[in-house]
């Protein structure tokens, strides 16, 4: 059970008035805000424990290095991944994907083909595009039906030989859609094609085991996990990781350097060079166990319930369209409301102190797809209650009776 | 025809009637509906400015020693915008224009509708009014 108040009691950002109303946060999609204990192990590290990791001999390094790596093994447990350096942390997930699609451009060649599909957001086709441009490789996309479900058909279709990565988020971030990854995976496994799954908003609301999925790569963002920003994590199978080629250089990433030759280092650290966010990794540690303590399951089945009511009482409005009604939703409630511009629902919600994301949600192609300018969306977080739900009914009856 | 000057001070007296955001916000709503189409014609890629959120076309003309513009959006709130920049800047001197400032949207509360980061276009498109302005001066 959950008990939201004294969850939301652990939310300082939650407290405070916009345009003269209390704040109603429902853009937890684009990031979610910090618990007290994330905050506080932010500053902790600032003010007690601050020193480059990794390097150091000394007293206040060590700390730093066992804190951080600390995170490593929490986010190990968190995605049961088998081992350690299979985990690499990234600024983010745009990062991870980058970091991988930079990879294959080494490995992909003329004739390859790479699939992504048709409710991918920006960060999951750009850096694909760009693989597949350098390295003559040609990118397919996996259709979607109206309601937003992947053609499953379709996919077993477009797999063949010529089938070198797939790359498919977990949870649309435009649409809420649950993708069937498992089944995905294990189709392209069979053709010989390596996986990757972006996780960013499937990490607040579904538990991953990447061992029992089978990916082979799997990335999450620590901001939308009640973390903070610039720091994330992505999951490779070790085979892999070894195979693809570092991403950037620098220090860290080496194991010895010379002006003929450098090695690298072994996993995970040949994929981090540099100083990292060091404060930010530790944070994420701080992050999952607040979430375990709560309950990834308790978490889910919670958002479950408002996602449901907040779907039954939006249905009551007259002209609202659903953009995203797969079976298996998670998180997020996109629509629009007669012919009203998402733009200006989003404007008048806004002075209603409702903060909800409006546009395409780095998502055009999905737009595209429904002919429509972009939505409104609403997306979920463990600390929105049914009177968040409610105040976002009443501002878009409002938007409506203003607009039209 | 009166000066920008007045009628931005026409505009900025009309906005101190309301004393809320959501009477400014009708009225906006309303201009938006009433402001005149943009020909189809000249609703083209050339003239599409675009904002992450909402499109604006902007067309401009140069007649009798008057810039005269046209404009639309798709979204309403954007339309409304438009149709007060339209107001104070159509069928004005090319000069006038270029010289003129646009802080009258601040000065009736809406100055987030003119922020970079709305991305709504409309930074754009009074830079593009301006550019549009310049270009006629120096055909003269």
């Amino acid at each position: 059970m959950i008990d939201v108040n004294d969850i939301r009691h652990q939310f300082p950002t939650l407290h405070q008035e916009v345009n003269g109303h209390p704040l109603v946060y429902l853009d937890n999609g684009a990031t979610t805000h910090k618990p007290q204990v994330v905050i506080d192990a932010i500053s902790h590290y600032y003010e007690k424990l601050n020193s480059n990791i990794h390097r150091g001999v000394h007293f206040l390094s060590q700390q730093a290095t066992d804190a951080y790596e600390a995170s490593r093994e929490t986010i190990r447990q968190h995605l049961n991944a088998q081992h350690l350096h299979e985990i690499i942390f990234t600024k983010g997930n745009t990062e991870a994907i980058n970091l991988v699609a930079n990879g294959f451009r080494q490995i992909l060649q003329e004739g390859d083909e790479v699939l992504v599909s048709a409710m991918e957001h920006h960060s999951n086709i750009v850096p694909w595009q760009m693989a597949c441009q350098s390295s003559s490789a040609t990118l397919k996309v996996i259709p979607m039906d109206e309601m937003g479900v992947l053609d499953m058909d379709s996919y077993k279709n477009l797999l063949s030989d010529k089938t070198k990565v797939v790359a498919v988020n977990h949870i649309s971030n435009a649409l809420g859609t649950i993708n069937p990854v498992k089944q995905m995976i294990q189709w392209a496994h069979e053709v010989g094609a390596a996986v990757l799954i972006d996780g960013a908003q499937a990490g607040p609301h579904c538990s991953i085991d990447v061992q029992d999925l089978d990916a082979d790569f799997y990335c999450i963002s620590g901001h939308k996990v009640y973390g903070p920003t610039g720091i994330g994590a992505l999951y490779g199978k070790e085979e892999w990781l070894k195979k693809l080629p570092p991403y950037q250089g620098g220090g860290e990433m080496i194991a010895t350097v010379s002006f003929d030759k450098t090695t690298y280092a072994d996993l995970p650290h040949k994929f981090e060079a540099g100083t990292p966010n060091i404060a930010g990794g530790i944070a994420l540690k701080t992050a999952i166990d607040w979430i375990n303590q709560i309950g990834l399951d308790n978490i889910v089945s919670y958002e479950k319930e408002l996602v449901d009511y907040a779907t039954e009482e939006l249905s009551k409005i007259e002209g609202i369209r659903f953009i995203g009604q797969a079976q298996e939703k998670a998180g997020v409630i996109s629509f629009i409301v007669g012919d009203i511009h998402p733009y200006d629902m989003g404007m008048i919600l806004d002075k209603l102190g409702v903060a909800v994301r409006t546009g395409h949600h780095c998502a055009q192609p999905v737009m595209d797809q429904f002919c429509i300018p972009g939505t409104v969306r609403a997306s979920f977080a463990v600390y929105n209650t049914k009177e968040d739900v409610n105040r976002l009914v009443e501002g878009v009856i409002k938007a409506q009776t203003m607009l039209s | 025809m009166a000066s920008i000057q007045d009628i931005q001070q026409d505009i900025i007296d009309e906005f101190d009637m309301f004393e809320e955001w959501m009477g400014k916000y009708e009225h906006i709503i309303d201009l938006g509906k009433s402001l005149p189409l943009i020909e189809e014609q000249f609703k083209t890629k050339d003239n599409l400015i675009k904002g992450c959120q909402s499109r604006v076309w902007l067309h401009a003309q140069h007649k009798d020693g008057k810039v005269i513009y046209t404009a639309d959006s798709d979204a309403i709130m954007t339309k409304g915008i438009i149709a007060l920049l339209v107001r104070a800047f159509s069928e004005q001197k090319a000069q006038d224009i270029v010289e003129a400032d646009t802080d009258f949207i601040n000065q009736i509360g809406l100055k987030e509708q003119l922020s970079p980061t709305r991305a709504n276009g409309l930074v754009s498109m009074v830079k593009q009014m301006k550019l549009y302005a310049l270009a006629f001066q120096s055909q003269n």
